[in-house]
């Protein structure tokens, strides 16, 4: 055979392979969605678990026809947590994929850094991070047009916890928290929010992101004889407060934890030190725990199963976040389609949006959507989650 | 030390005034723009830090500390108190300028690996400051809503416009430390590299070109951190920490330390590994950074700028050997 | 109520501050040997302390070795690492200046830290400790007994290395060397031997400290830069080549930290380290014990 008979025969055989393989597939077309997660560096327990859910949740919308028999085309980038790659990926994402509409980031940090991009190019984006001011223009005191946001804030976080702690009759807490903006902006909420709860905070300690060891912090606490310890960290130095709080004997003061606990492998590194902890967490997380008739009981019961079959691997309470966020966005594709200030109008008039970590109830003023129904109060019971009473 | 013609500078020049409108032609390459401004932007840093290591011989490893003054001091001076950002990128260089006097002057009489840790030491205080002192700088959530750069009115609020902006600052820089590097000052540097004892014995004031070159490398630097600010119109303490003013040195040392073109080269060529090339390497950077830098302090000591030379090297040595 | 005294509050400080000072200490002392035959400082010197512990995690808890062989088996294999950065990244320069040097060992440091990213990932790791973890109450402050197994180890480090250099053969060889390299040369002395051994030794030192530490404050893949910046802090201020001034160095440091950390600000713990080696660089750079006369002569 001739060099040009092998290569048309080739060429034919690929084609015909091509189109063999794909049948169900058939799509007209393609929604382009972008994403910008911290799936390395050192807040990768964000986003990889995010970047794992808003895979997974894409492929289960195209198995299931896509979004008006549209393919869901997600394009994700890895922001390494730093402000810099994030708005390269976003600037990227718009200008050169155009996509309809971008999720994430994942911190507080990349989302502030990409956040004039979405108004600078009208391009609804829903963040994935914590801090109220990613939605909130705190100098013109609205709401960022552009920008909406799934994760409950930490006032939420803190109301929870104020609500139970008063419920229980304690008004002496010390507080201790990491100087990250996660560990800044809870710190500020405990503060601004315990008069309003009759708390009186007798300690405000910090550490460093990276610290190995609080026993100075806490034994500065444990002189000043708080009822309670509320600690607002996320990543390893949540671990490492509760095992030198149990290694100075300090458990007879209850310890409350931020929502940033909201992993059992956190549970497991504690080595027992966790057992009898408090912490808020959004639904997803204790979905088996959820009496039947709960609002989200069958959507995170759904994820849970969804999650730990494909990826074999505890789910992540932060890939909550991003399967609320694509599912808001693939909401508002599948009425509207790709015209980018229509997408922005649904997603500020979505009500009753069912999500994994709480029912979203957008508008003008809330690009949030949440209040402090999107916490449980859990207690970690022989080394598991239980509802706390 | 090879003179700096001025062909090299035309060509560059040419290429950078092209660059914005051939990117935008084509498709794949579309947003090279954008990290073009970034590569400016720390070209400023590794001009001055070349300078300092390459000519003078001194090491900082706590250059993004600079950095992080001008950029915050910017953003605080514009969205605390409304001042003019072209002032406040003034008042940022003097600021910055003044603290690099202060922690010089001690640090330079050390030697060597004293100085290095110095200014490891000297950048990761100022990055907790800048985590810690919330009140000013927003701690660890950052600044936000910083204002754009404005000449006259004409807003430079586009990729392109900030291109332009960005690297007539790096030309401006570029034919100034030239000049610089080509005059009696930068035979002085280049003594003081050589030996520090033969210098002072020439009558040279050993010390204050050492402390001059070091401000000199922190003014670019707090320069680069305005213009950072005012373009992202977002920082947070994370841009500033150590690895940043290592990643610096890994430019210096790839693009090569004796040579002002190597700062280029260095900046460019990490710039879009970091943000463009390596994208499907992510979990491999840290090595990649590592060995990159390991590779070239062993086998490449003038930096990729020093190839020309070292082929040039083995030619004669074949030569002689015939 | 749990309540504690102002002045057991001080105690635990001092506590505290001596064990993780007792890692500063074998870190300085790591520095030290390294410094004292070649004249470099390593900067990868923390990524030792991190290597002891992440193998010894792999060892212990992943393949079930049990403790007593565990232990050696680590120490072996970081000595192995610090083996490998003599030979690949010291040895290799042909024309070693300065700053070639003190960027190679940066270098090394982070391919370390990107290697040890790259099998542990960026999750902390926890070490059983050696005794249990039941604590013991001395003047209202809480001491676990693992902080004794840091600060033993400590002691053993020293005896052993004092014996070692002034005693045994090869000891006496590596200080000829830091004295002067070429009149030892001369001697019949294998150079290059005597650095690849310095690193070998303090790879080992920096495992031990690794694997003590643990237990107490677990460990991840870039602990390294932090502790071997307050570490030289450590060596500096003691005095940088002298032995018992890296120890005391070490103690001071680490009950600096802990009572600037309890008593003045908590955010600003780690400064408080690197002020104090500013601190020396700036007014006394040999330190506590060093002599001004010989860091003039020094090389570097």
């Amino acid at each position: 055979m001739t060099l040009r008979k092998i290569a048309v025969l080739s060429t034919i055989c690929l084609f015909a392979i091509g189109l063999l393989a794909s049948p169900a597939l058939a799509f007209k077309g393609a929604f382009k969605v972008g994403a910008v997660f911290s799936v390395t560096g050192r807040t990768s327990f964000l986003g990889d678990p995010e970047k794992k859910t808003a895979e997974m949740l894409a492929e289960k919308i195209n198995n299931a026809g896509g979004i008006n028999g549209k393919k869901l085309e997600l394009i994700i980038y890895d922001s390494e947590g730093d402000a810099t790659k994030a708005n390269l990926a976003v600037r990227k994402l718009i200008t050169q994929d155009k996509v309809c509409a971008v999720i994430g980031p994942s911190l507080s940090g990349t989302s502030m850094a990409v956040v004039p991009l979405a108004a600078k190019y009208k391009t609804p984006l829903v963040s994935c991070a914590a801090s109220y001011k990613i939605v909130w223009d705190s100098k013109e005191s609205k709401a960022r047009k552009w920008v909406f946001k799934t994760p409950q804030t930490d006032t939420m976080a803190v109301q929870a916890i104020y609500t139970y702690l008063k419920k229980k009759g304690v008004n002496k807490i010390a507080v201790l928290s990491v100087t990250s903006g996660f560990g800044a902006s809870g710190r500020g909420e405990l503060l601004r929010l315990a008069p309003g709860y009759g708390m009186k905070i007798v300690a405000d300690e910090k550490y460093g992101p990276k610290d190995t060891d609080m026993t100075a912090q806490l034994t500065k606490i444990k002189g000043t004889a708080p009822q309670v310890i509320v600690n607002w960290s996320v990543g390893p130095t949540q671990v490492v407060a509760l095992r030198n709080w149990k290694d100075l004997g300090m458990t007879s003061i209850p310890f409350y934890q931020s929502h940033g606990f909201g992993s059992r492998k956190n549970i497991k590194l504690a080595a027992g030190a966790a057992e009898g902890v408090y912490c808020p967490l959004g639904a997803v997380n204790v979905s088996e725990l959820l009496p039947d008739d709960h609002p989200q009981k069958a959507v995170t019961m759904q994820y849970m199963k969804d999650y730990t079959a494909k990826y074999n691997e505890p789910l992540s309470s932060f890939g909550g976040h991003a399967w609320d966020a694509l599912q808001l966005v693939a909401n508002a594709l599948k009425a509207v389609g790709c015209d980018k200030a229509k997408i922005r109008d649904f997603l500020e008039n979505t009500q009753g949006f069912v999500g994994q970590h709480g029912v979203f109830n957008f508008s003008v003023d809330d690009h949030i959507g949440l209040d402090k129904n999107a916490f449980q109060m859990v207690v970690v019971k022989d080394g598991d989650w239980a509802l706390a009473k | 030390m090879l003179r700096i013609g001025k062909l090299p500078i035309a060509v560059f020049a040419g290429f950078i005034l092209i660059f914005p409108w051939v990117a935008g032609k084509i498709p794949a390459i579309e947003n090279y723009t954008d990290i073009m401004v970034f590569v400016g932007i720390y070209c400023l840093i590794t001009i001055g830090l070349g300078l300092l290591m390459g000519y003078a011989g001194q090491i900082s490893v706590g250059q993004a500390a600079f950095y992080g003054i001008g950029a915050y001091v910017s953003a605080i001076l514009t969205t605390r108190f409304g001042l003019n950002p072209w002032f406040c990128m003034f008042i940022a260089v003097l600021i910055t300028g003044g603290i690099a006097f202060l922690i010089g002057a001690p640090s330079l009489k050390l030697k060597g690996h004293y100085l290095a840790m110095a200014t490891l030491a000297f950048g990761i205080i100022i990055f907790i400051i800048f985590n810690e002192e919330a009140r000013w700088t927003g701690g660890p959530d950052g600044m936000v809503d910083i204002p754009g750069l404005s000449i006259f009115g004409f807003d430079l609020n586009s990729i392109e416009k900030y291109f332009y902006l960005v690297w007539s600052f790096v030309f401006v820089i570029l034919i100034f430390t030239i000049n610089l590097i080509q005059s009696d000052t930068g035979r002085a540097l280049r003594a003081i590299h050589t030996s520090e004892a033969a210098a002072n014995s020439m009558g040279v004031n050993v010390s204050k070109f050492k402390i001059m070159v070091f401000v000199y490398s922190a003014i670019l630097a707090s320069l680069a951190g305005s213009l950072y600010a005012h373009y992202l119109n977002f920082i947070n303490p994370a841009t500033f920490d150590l690895f940043f003013s290592i990643k610096l040195l890994i430019m210096i040392a790839l693009g090569g330390m004796y040579n002002i073109w190597g700062a280029v080269i260095g900046a460019g060529l990490i710039t879009f590994l970091s943000n463009e090339w390596l994208h499907y390497f992510e979990e491999f950077e840290v090595i990649v950074y590592g060995a990159i830098l390991l590779v070239v302090t062993i086998f490449l000591p003038h930096g990729l700028v020093g190839i020309p030379g070292m082929i040039k090297e083995l030619f004669v040595r074949q030569k002689s050997n015939e | 109520m749990e309540t504690i005294t102002f002045t057991g509050q001080v105690f635990q400080y001092l506590i505290t501050g001596i064990t993780v000072g007792s890692v500063y200490a074998m870190v300085a002392v790591g520095f030290n040997i390294i410094y004292n035959v070649t004249e470099i400082i390593n900067f990868a010197q923390g990524e030792f302390v991190m290597l002891g512990g992440l193998i010894m995690v792999f060892l212990h808890v992943a393949m079930g070795l049990p403790l007593v062989l565990a232990f050696p088996a680590t120490v072996v294999l970081v000595t192995l690492v610090g083996i490998l950065l003599d030979r690949l990244a010291i040895n290799p320069i042909r024309q070693p200046t300065v700053l070639s040097l003190i960027i190679a060992t940066i270098a090394a440091s982070i391919l370390i830290k990107g290697t040890a990213m790259f099998i542990w990932g960026k999750d902390p790791y926890d070490l059983p400790a050696f005794s249990g973890r039941d604590p013991i109450i001395v003047l209202g402050a809480v001491i676990q007994p693992q902080y004794f197994w840091v600060i033993g180890f400590l002691v053993l480090t020293v005896i052993a290395l004092t014996f070692f250099f002034d005693r045994t053969i090869i000891g006496k060889a590596m200080s000829a060397c830091a004295d002067n390299p070429d009149a030892a040369s001369l001697v019949g002395i294998n150079v290059k031997g005597m650095i690849l051994l310095s690193f070998a030794l303090s790879a080992a030192i920096g495992a031990v400290a690794g694997i003590t530490l643990t237990p107490i404050s677990l460990m991840e893949y870039d602990r390294g830069a932090m502790l071997a910046i307050k570490g030289f802090g450590a060596a500096v201020l003691g005095g940088l080549g002298s032995f018992p001034g890296a120890v005391i160095g070490g103690l001071i440091l680490g009950v600096i930290e802990s009572m600037g950390a309890g008593l003045i600000s908590s955010g600003y713990k780690d400064a408080f380290a690197l002020i104090v080696l500013l601190f020396v660089l700036f007014f006394k750079p040999s330190g506590i014990f060093g002599n001004i006369e010989i860091s003039r002569i020094k090389r570097f």
